[in-house]
């Protein structure tokens, strides 16, 4: 599903993404872990080229996205994202959020967008918002909502840009709960966290990033119990 | 004090026409304005660097002379240039509408850029191409954070236009003076259309407020 060979990413001198390779297999859900400016979000980012790659191959698909001539607009409608700050549009209702892609960029008819967007809102149980606007929610419904909007676009995989690192403790679990359901219904996920839980308990793989570096790679269960590398030792000391 | 209203009496609905051709260019030359400033800003915040510079030296020139030598320019010289005989309709339509997209599309450009980077990354993340995601995402909402300062223009400008009565365009101001001038009284015509005129910036005013008001509803 998504094929990184060795990306490399600068912002001016500062190099950021050094040498990743990694594969990810069509309904896996992979974690990604390390220290904060370890390169995380680059690295994530780089998945749909909001960042544009310095050097290397990134794959999805079997699209070749670092190719000159690949239409990356288009290819991102396949990849769907959902950022730490929720970036839900403020003058649409809920409804109009998860409807707007669909009906602009993949031209369905209303009926049809808003048919799929009411289906999406119960699944993410928020099917009473559907007329409010984004200010009104709390963190854990913006969040909620930004899922269902990039659901959408029934993207191939989901990239998570720690999802949860903006909500109060308390709303944690029901976007944490959403993102598992969507993990066991056999989506290709690759999510930056910060939840060691959520790391342990659903992603099939994680993957430890230190410096631009990726680290180290590894079943959950191995990488927190018997962590290979001094640095991923050192890291997981500090937080849990 | 010698104030005698009732002389101007037979001259009110010759006033009043004023309200009319003074409203006529003031309108298309706010729409003019404002679509160019849009385009202009589109340049200063787009990747073209001939596009940036062009908007960048024209909003220089546009206010960096004043407005008065830009209507001179357009309604006396060009024809000298051309031979074109200019219309002072014309003449102040592009006037005040190139010198006001100047204003309005610095004010555009700061309202775009004042819209949260998140926005453009969520719409280019959801695979929105750029114009569609400028028009239907960005604008609205730079056009709601900048709607006070782009009233704050449209108001200049409808102030400011009395400066076609220089062309001996018979606008609203021009018209309090031909009055002043037929009655040797000055200070009742004058009066008069300076109410008018203030009357006309309260109703945009409110116009501005009452938009300001619809566009908050996702507050």
């Amino acid at each position: 599903m998504i094929n990184v060979e060795h990306l490399y990413k600068s912002f001016g001198k500062n190099e950021v993404l050094k040498d990743i390779s990694i594969e990810i297999k069509q309904g896996e859900v992979v974690s990604v872990i390390g220290p904060s400016g370890s390169g995380k979000s680059t690295f994530l980012r780089c998945i749909n080229l909001l960042e544009t790659p310095t050097e290397g191959n990134i794959t999805v698909a079997s699209v070749d996205l670092t190719d000159k001539k690949t239409n990356v607009t288009k290819a991102r409608e396949k990849i769907g994202m959902v950022f730490q700050h929720f970036h839900l549009f403020p003058h649409l209702t809920v409804l109009e959020n998860l409807t707007y892609a669909p009906l602009k960029v993949k031209r369905i008819s209303r009926a049809e967008a808003e048919e799929k967007g009411l289906a999406l809102l119960e699944r993410v149980g928020l099917s009473d918002k559907q007329d409010a606007y984004p200010s009104s929610l709390s963190g854990g419904q913006k969040q909620r909502v930004a899922i269902a909007r990039a659901l959408a676009m029934e993207p191939d995989l989901m990239l998570f840009d720690e999802p949860t690192s903006a909500l109060d403790p308390e709303m944690v679990k029901e976007v944490l709960d959403v993102m598992k359901d969507l993990a066991e219904s056999g989506m290709t996920m690759l999510v930056v966290t910060h939840e060691m839980g959520f790391a342990r308990e659903v992603a099939d793989r994680v993957i430890f990033l230190d410096q631009g570096l990726l680290i180290e790679e590894g079943e959950p269960h191995t990488f927190f119990n018997n962590p290979q590398s001094d640095r991923a030792k050192d890291f997981l000391d500090k937080i849990l | 004090m010698n104030l005698d209203w009732s002389q101007i009496v037979p001259y009110i609905p010759f006033m009043l026409e004023g309200i009319w051709v003074t409203l006529q260019f003031v309108i298309v030359s706010i729409v003019f304005g404002f679509i160019i400033g849009t385009v202009l800003a589109l340049f200063k915040i787009g990747s073209l660097k001939p596009l940036r510079l062009f908007a960048d030296v024209y909003t220089s020139m546009f206010r960096g002379t004043p407005l008065i030598l830009q209507l001179m320019i357009i309604y006396l010289a060009v024809p000298q240039l051309t031979g074109y005989d200019i219309s002072p309709f014309l003449s102040a339509v592009l006037a005040f509408g190139l010198n006001s997209s100047a204003y309005v599309s610095e004010i555009i450009r700061a309202g775009i850029s004042a819209v949260d980077k998140g926005q453009t990354e969520a719409a280019m993340a959801l695979g929105v191409p750029y114009r569609q995601m400028m028009i239907d995402i960005i604008l609205p909402q730079a056009l709601k954070n900048i709607l006070p300062a782009l009233m704050n223009e449209f108001i200049t400008l409808t102030k400011e236009s009395a400066i076609v009565s220089t062309i001996g365009y018979l606008d609203l101001m021009r018209r309090g003076q031909v009055v002043g001038a037929n009655l040797y009284r000055n200070f009742e015509p004058l009066l008069f259309v300076g109410l008018i005129y203030w009357g006309l910036v309260m109703v945009l005013s409110l116009l501005g407020k009452w938009v300001e008001r619809r566009l908050s509803k996702g507050d």
